[in-house]
């Protein structure tokens, strides 16, 4: 079983099936069925290809190397460790959960009048489509073994998201694309310069990208220091990181709710996958060297996030800013110097990854309820949508790392590590626990306790407003059970991960 | 049966989330199912409770190892169960009082539609509480401890449709997660040390002087935190109070008998780490000595009867971590205590609810009176407790809280006579608010009008019907009346519940200290502040009228009133400047951070211009952008090849 290629099927299937959904009109009026088939496809091919995975081991699996251009030493190398493993799982596991949640996201064409059944098909079929491509990347970008191969599939990601979000979003989706996209872009020309300055350094050629080739290749301890930052501040800016944070809240709040949940609980991931899979193993001295400055900043972003998550009016911004402060700990986790918060760190992606596609998701379900975006809007919506309000606190409590739920896990390994290596670091970065705990519950305050807004009080009794669809519940059921379970049995995922940071721990643990 | 005891929080919780997933189809009978699972829980922790009773002394003490929880390489974190003496009594004070106090909730929350949820959360709490107080390591204990912080919370914010309870919800849960901090950096300071956080490692890291002296009381220190954010002691007691908007059942269980015992747990669980370091030990007792006089001060001036209850747990619990800061002399004393609290405080807040079930759910005392008449089961009931709770002998408040003041009067130099002569007011004072509170509400004359009477238009009086409650809540109060009698004498049978507890707190010859007074001399003072206590409360309250509005009253009692100014403080300390500094960091995320950006970028014309093109419709340049940009490193990685 394991000798098929497993991953290229990951790669190829819901590429191939995007192409010919874009090609076939045929297809698009069961764009939305045939997307959510698709992706459960490949989440079952995926699930399949995890069972015969090896725990125990932090090297590359299921490798595959074949020559792409050789000419330049770049190589098709994909295989996955028990990181990639698990945020493959996590990428092809939200797809569906996005599709069905955001099935009449391009049902609103906010610009056009003269709307026919066959231009909603075409919309439809196009931001099925787009999200199949992405999958596709997701899985490439999490299994690159190859340097060259992992900065195309990270340029190229950026297409598809830029798309989704300048197509489907709110009324300045433009804008926030465009801002996503520069900011992507130039984090992107900075690693660029790394990618080849790195290649210069090592033993070139047929096979000069591939990643175990450049692993300890540039021994130069200033030339490392400054790879090291090229490469850090592209994923610094995808992570997102304080003070390149600005784009997020911008783009989560213009773009679709499931648009977001990809963005940041995926895509996001993109970056600090890189400083776990390229910073670390390309440039380990300089990685020590700037370990005390990106703590810093990682503190900083975690209680700055916090803070300014407290002063949003927006739902979807909010949500982004308390991602910057989750970020915060996941970056304060790989930096710190600890195997343990390292380990922590690599679970944190994966239960961020949960909770923001709960709180993302349910502020899309409130949102087509109210008709609004902004925390003030609402009030008293307990009462009126009990069921939505329910998973909302879950989603929340997951987020904030209620012990039980999958947050925990992460942020108290990330903490506790913490301490091994640096008492005051962590010290401030437990006051974070507190702001959480008040960010949260204040915004939960706002819109769901009080008594009703006469308006949706009104709604409700006019049949208008209704608590979450079969559809909508469902969605939900997946990214809940998996709050819990990872919650209360996060063995299995941590052994994946436990020797990924036992060979890439820094500093005081070694 | 111990191989079985992750029951205890199996059952419980198996009916929480059953009655939770299955919404209004389970209304007809959830309530039920609720007392039921908390009524399984009690027999298997009864089961599980005879079993350990027929080993020996030294062979009570089992870890239940569960499952490998957590394990991270250096870290690694089993969930087990310690099933010991101290657990059990735990156990089995939760479940026994839960028990009564969920069927009692079966009349309380008869009319409330949403009673099946209600039965859901508390069925949620005692499952938390029974991990808190069975878990094998502080990470475990931790998922209790914050599982009964979102219980509380739940409960609190049950009716949040009030959003004045909601923020009170709001605010138990923030502050308690202020000492949940301290848990977090005691467990931090714990695994840097020495790698683990279970309680067999830590004990036996500490026993063998594994940590240094500052380390252990920087640990001791932060557990305390975690204590007084959940316990409500001085200084993070401001949420007990405003918690009591609540269902009076939850005020019961919940802020009264239980979950705010949990520091006093927590003491005394990790006395090995107090122990070695006397400096925060000796916080410890400072803190419960001052909060015990703060939370009587409190219950003296409240006119809410469940505020003034609650200022009087806050008093109690302040007894028992006084106790537990004593050390060895004191941890049984201190648990002791906590068990006949557990009855005689539930027994009271249960009365209390009786008493708002009958007078139209108002909580002013003021508006009371002579409702003995009316209620005789409530009253003689509320009676029992209010004996037990002033020590008055033979309830069972006596036998606890004499040894606390005895013990608190052994000792060298300040210490005996501050921490002794601090319980020793507090008892009086305690007999004054709660006589106060007695008399308010049962003697005197009705300062209500009964339904129907011929009544002035001018009488302020408010009109009320009261009347006895339903024997489903009257049982479970005569019960508790029943434990807050007894309760005392009989855990002093035998080698009474200070010999159950010793594998635990450790053996203290009681012979081999003496207090600084003759005990006779503390025992008799002691019932003589509580006789003048009582004659005070009885002639201001019981013969004299007393006005329905509350008089200005003297400095002191207007801050008690206030609560001692506590929300001011964390108002002006606290939230203010963190409502500022958040005001700023918003504006100066779009101004500054952001706008550095827009300036880098819109600064560059060419980008600018860009920009503004892709803005009005030109999104496909972009992918031209990213392939030029994956073509140009193409070539320029050509261009070095040759």
């Amino acid at each position: 079983m394991n000798s098929l290629p497993w991953i290229t099927i990951l790669i190829v299937l819901p590429l191939l099936a995007s192409a010919v959904l874009w090609l076939v009109p045929g297809l698009h009026r069961v764009a939305r069925p045939y997307g959510l088939v698709v992706s459960l496809v490949t989440l079952g091919l995926a699930v399949a290809m995890a069972t015969g995975f090896d725990t125990g081991t932090a090297g590359y699996q299921l490798t595959e190397t074949h020559a792409w251009i050789p000419a330049l030493g770049v190589s098709y190398a994909v295989g996955l460790n028990g990181l990639g493993l698990v945020m493959v799982l996590l990428a092809v596991g939200l797809v569906p959960v996005v599709l069905a949640a955001d099935w009449h996201a391009a049902d609103d064409p906010a610009e056009r009048e003269d709307e026919d059944a066959a231009y909603v098909a075409r919309r439809r079929a196009t931001f099925v489509a787009l999200v199949l491509a992405l999958t596709s990347l997701m899985v490439a970008v999490f299994a690159a073994r190859d340097l060259f191969l992992f900065y195309v599939v990270f340029e190229v990601m950026l297409l598809p998201v830029y798309f989704l979000i300048g197509m489907f979003g709110g009324p300045q989706r433009r804008a926030a694309a465009v801002k996503f996209l520069l900011y992507s872009l130039a984090g992107g020309l900075v690693m660029l310069a790394g990618v080849v300055v790195t290649y210069l350094h090592g033993p070139r050629g047929d096979q000069g990208f591939l990643l175990d080739s450049l692993a300890g290749a540039v021994t130069d301890p200033v030339t490392q220091r400054w790879l090291f930052a090229a490469f850090f501040i592209a994923f610094a800016v995808k992570a997102p990181m304080w003070p390149v944070h600005t784009w997020l809240p911008d783009a989560t709040a213009q773009g679709t709710p499931g648009t977001s949940t990809l963005l940041v609980g995926v895509l996001d991931k993109v970056g600090t996958f890189g400083m776990l899979a390229l910073c670390l193993p390309l440039f380990p001295d300089a990685a020590r060297w700037a370990a005390p400055g990106i703590v810093v900043l990682a503190i900083v972003s975690l209680l700055y996030g916090a803070l300014v998550a407290m002063g949003q009016q927006d739902l979807m911004r909010f949500v982004a800013f308390t991602s910057v402060s989750h970020f915060g700990f996941i970056v304060l986790g790989i930096f710190v110097g600890s195997q343990v918060a390292m380990t922590g760190a690599m679970f944190y992606m994966v239960a961020h990854g949960l909770s923001i596609a709960g709180l993302f998701l349910l502020a899309g379900y409130l949102e087509r309820r109210g008709g609004s975006r902004r925390i003030d809007a609402y009030g008293g919506m307990q009462r009126l949508t009990p069921v939505l309000a329910g998973l909302f606190l879950v989603a929340g409590l997951a987020s904030i790392a209620l012990p039980g739920l999958s947050g925990f896990i992460g942020e108290y390994l990330v903490l506790l590590g913490s301490f091994q290596s640096s008492i005051p670091a962590a010290v401030v970065a437990t006051l974070g626990v507190v702001l959480a705990a008040l960010y949260f519950l204040l915004v939960y305050q706002r819109v769901f306790t009080g008594e009703p807004r006469a308006s949706l009080r009104e709604a409700r009794d006019a049949g208008t407003l209704r608590d979450l669809t079969a559809r909508e519940r469902w969605t939900m059921v997946p990214v809940v059970v998996a709050m819990v379970v990872l919650g209360v049995l996060p063995g299995p995922v941590l052994d994946l991960l436990t020797p990924i940071s036992q060979v890439l721990a820094m500093g005081g643990v070694q | 049966m111990i191989d079985y005891s992750w029951l205890l929080v199996a059952i419980p919780l198996a009916s929480a989330a059953l009655l939770l997933l299955l919404g209004r189809r389970a209304d007809a009978w959830g309530h039920l199912l609720g007392v039921l699972a908390a009524a399984g829980a009690f027999v298997v922790g009864l089961l599980v409770f005879l079993e350990v009773m027929g080993q020996p002394s030294e062979d009570r003490i089992h870890d239940v190892f569960l499952y490998s929880w957590i394990p991270a390489g250096d870290l690694h974190i089993d969930a087990g169960l310690r099933i010991d003496p101290l657990s059990l009594t735990f156990v089995l004070l939760i479940t026994f009082v839960g028990t009564l106090i969920h069927i009692y909730s079966i009349g309380y929350m008869a009319h409330d539609a949403a009673r099946r949820r209600f039965f859901a959360y508390l069925n949620l709490f005692v499952a938390a509480m029974l991990l808190l107080v069975l878990a094998d390591s502080y990470a475990l204990l931790f998922v209790g401890w914050e599982g009964v912080g979102l219980a509380s919370y739940l409960l609190i914010g049950f009716w949040n449709h009030n959003l004045e309870y909601a923020v009170a919800a709001k605010k138990a849960f923030v502050m308690n997660r202020v000492g949940d901090m301290g848990l977090i950096i005691a467990m931090g300071l714990l695994f840097a040390a020495i790698g683990s956080v279970s309680f067999t490692d830590v004990d036996a890291a500490v026993t063998a002087g594994a940590l240094s002296t500052a380390q252990v009381t920087a640990v001791g220190l932060m557990l305390l935190l975690g204590a007084v954010g959940k316990s409500a002691q001085f200084p993070l007691q401001a949420w007990l109070g405003d918690a009591m908007a609540g269902p009076t059942p939850v005020s019961a269980l919940i802020h009264a008998a239980t979950m705010v015992t949990a520091g006093v747990y927590l003491v005394v669980r990790s006395r090995l780490i107090f122990e070695a370091s006397p400096t925060a030990q000796l916080v410890v007792a400072c803190i419960g000595a001052f909060t015990l006089l703060l939370g009587a001060a409190i219950a003296c001036a409240k006119d809410d009867i469940k505020k003034s209850l609650a200022g009087s747990t806050m008093s109690q619990i302040g007894y028992m971590v006084l106790a537990a800061g004593l050390g060895p002399i004191g941890y049984a004393f201190a648990i002791f205590h906590l068990v006949t609290h557990g009855f005689f405080k539930a027994g009271l807040f249960l009365g209390a609810g009786s008493v708002m079930h009958a007078n139209g759910d108002s909580t002013d005392m003021r508006t009371y009176g002579a409702l003995r008449k009316v209620m005789l089961v409530t009253w003689l009931t509320f009676g029992a407790c209010w004996l037990a709770i002033m020590g008055v002998p033979p309830f069972s408040g006596f036998y606890s809280k004499d040894k606390i003041i005895e013990s608190a009067f052994v000792g060298e130099g300040w210490q005996p006579w501050v921490f002794g002569g601090a319980a020793l007011i507090g008892a009086g004072v305690t007999a004054f608010y709660m006589s106060r509170m007695f008399f308010l509400t049962f003697h005197g004359k009705a300062r209500w009008v009964e339904a129907g009477a011929t009544v002035a238009p001018d009488d302020p009086r408010p009109v009320r019907h009261p009347h006895e409650s339903p024997l489903v809540m009257t049982v479970p109060i005569i019960v508790l009346a029943i434990g807050a009698l007894g309760l005392g004498f009989a855990l002093t049978l035998g080698n009474g519940i200070t010999g159950w507890l010793e594998p635990v707190t450790g053996h203290y010859d009681h012979d081999a200290h003496h207090a600084v007074l003759p005990v006779p001399v503390i025992t008799v003072t002691t019932l003589v502040l509580v006789a003048l206590g009582i004659a005070l409360a009885w002639r201001q309250y019981g013969m004299s009228p007393v006005p329905l509005t509350a008089p200005t009253g003297s400095a002191l009692t207007r801050a008690a009133r206030r609560d001692f100014y506590a929300d001011d403080v964390n108002e002006g300390l606290v939230m203010r400047p963190g409502q500022h500094l958040t005001r700023t960091l918003v504006y100066a995320d779009t101004a500054v951070v952001d706008g550095a950006v827009r300036g880098t970028a819109s600064g560059a014309v060419g980008l600018g211009q860009l920009a503004r093109k892709l803005q009005n419709g030109y999104v496909r340049s972009y992918a031209a952008m990213i392939l030029a940009g994956v073509v140009l490193a193409g070539i320029v990685l050509h261009l070095v090849r040759m």
